[in-house]
């Protein structure tokens, strides 16, 4: 058996490491607003993932590692060997 | 602790890197054959690379007191190329029987593409007929669901394969368990922005146990980072985890999975020796 952290060693741990990450992405979000067009960014297929992505992280949920790898992937079809 | 690197691009690597490995604690490397940042010509051209692989690296290794073992294919991005891939299929079985060589890899899909899909077929009845473990590259970002998907397909409709004798590389938080059921061995890759960090690793061990999973840094000639292996030793320790437990991981699965080709050829130190690995022994 694999011995896991606890709450509170994880986040004595890994709280100013993931307020520089919510730091650096909340910076970029402001360099993209800085670059204009705020019609077009909101349309840029990648700054919907992101954004569908962040709003997974402000959910009190389980999983979310994976589930935001598959808001990166493209989708699996089963019936691959006819379509490709 | 002793390691071994399980997936390394040594080739592009400068020699220095070794020098660190070795005092990092590292004794052995796998090396699997890869796409090289552009696109080779000839199959006489990946001839040389394998000339390379088999001759030059393991003695380059050797003055540093690490162990070089490698793989041999035509990667999955020149797979594209279907009939430079044949010619390259074709003279894979003139290294097969070299000491060091522990199978076909990494083989697998880059953009999911049919081509890809045929050369990796081909190179999986190579493997088969000759009897060798695979090595399996999933592809990067947002490929990987799909194609890791595609390639649990083939794998799977493939009677002939033993998963016990297949790794699929670089899985992450959404593919790992897919290929975990599936009874392969899996590997981790730590490697800047694409793929995992050392810390996800350790999640992903903390998550899902140490059996049938190894983590490698995979440094070949982008931005990579060769001790990220010791770093994944380091994340674990200090997160409480015991050295047996982080051995296990870094040590003797390495040992369990490569003892299985008929080329392995390494002998580890004593204190990495165990008595039995399954269907296989180490020395």
């Amino acid at each position: 058996m694999v011995e896991k952290m606890n709450v509170s060693s994880v986040l004595d741990r890994y709280f100013l490491e993931m307020r520089q990450d919510v730091l650096k992405l909340a910076s970029a979000f402001d360099r993209l607003r800085a670059g204009g067009d705020g019609e077009s960014v909101k349309r840029d297929p990648r700054v919907v993932m992101l954004r569908e992505a962040i709003g997974l992280l402000g959910k009190d949920e389980a999983d979310l590692a994976r589930r935001v790898q598959l808001v990166f992937s493209k989708p699996y079809d089963q019936n691959w060997r006819d379509s490709k | 602790m002793y390691y071994i690197e399980p997936h390394i691009h040594m080739v592009s690597r400068i020699t220095d890197d070794y020098v660190r490995m070795s005092r990092a604690g590292c004794v052995a490397v796998s090396e699997p054959a890869f796409w090289a940042g552009f696109d080779r010509g000839s199959a006489s051209a990946f001839s040389d690379y394998f000339r390379q692989l088999t001759e030059v690296e393991p003695l380059r290794a050797a003055q540093f007191g690490i162990h070089h073992m490698c793989w041999i294919c035509i990667n999955a991005k020149e797979a594209e190329n279907v009939s430079l891939s044949r010619e390259v299929i074709s003279i894979i079985p003139e290294f097969l029987g070299r000491p060091g060589v522990l199978g076909i890899g990494e083989i697998g899909l880059n953009k999911n593409t049919r081509n890809e899909v045929t050369i990796l077929e081909e190179h999986v009845d190579l493997a088969m007929k000759t009897d060798e473990l695979i090595l399996v590259h999933t592809p990067h970002l947002e490929d990987k669901y799909e194609g890791t998907r595609m390639i649990l397909d083939i794998l799977g409709g493939d009677s002939r394969i033993r998963p016990d004798r297949v790794l699929i590389d670089h899985v992450e938080e959404h593919t790992i368990q897919l290929a975990l059921d599936a009874g392969f061995w899996v590997g981790m890759t730590m490697y800047p922005v694409t793929k995992c960090t050392p810390d996800r690793a350790a999640d992903m061990i903390e998550r899902y146990g140490t059996e049938r999973i190894l983590v490698n840094s995979a440094g070949d000639w982008g931005p990579s980072n060769p001790m990220n292996t010791p770093d994944f030793i380091r994340t674990m320790r200090s997160r409480g985890h015991s050295d047996d437990t982080v051995s296990e991981v870094v040590a003797k699965n390495p040992l369990r999975f490569f003892a299985r080709a008929k080329g392995f050829n390494f002998q580890p130190p004593a204190s990495m020796r165990f008595e039995q690995l399954e269907d296989s022994t180490v020395p």
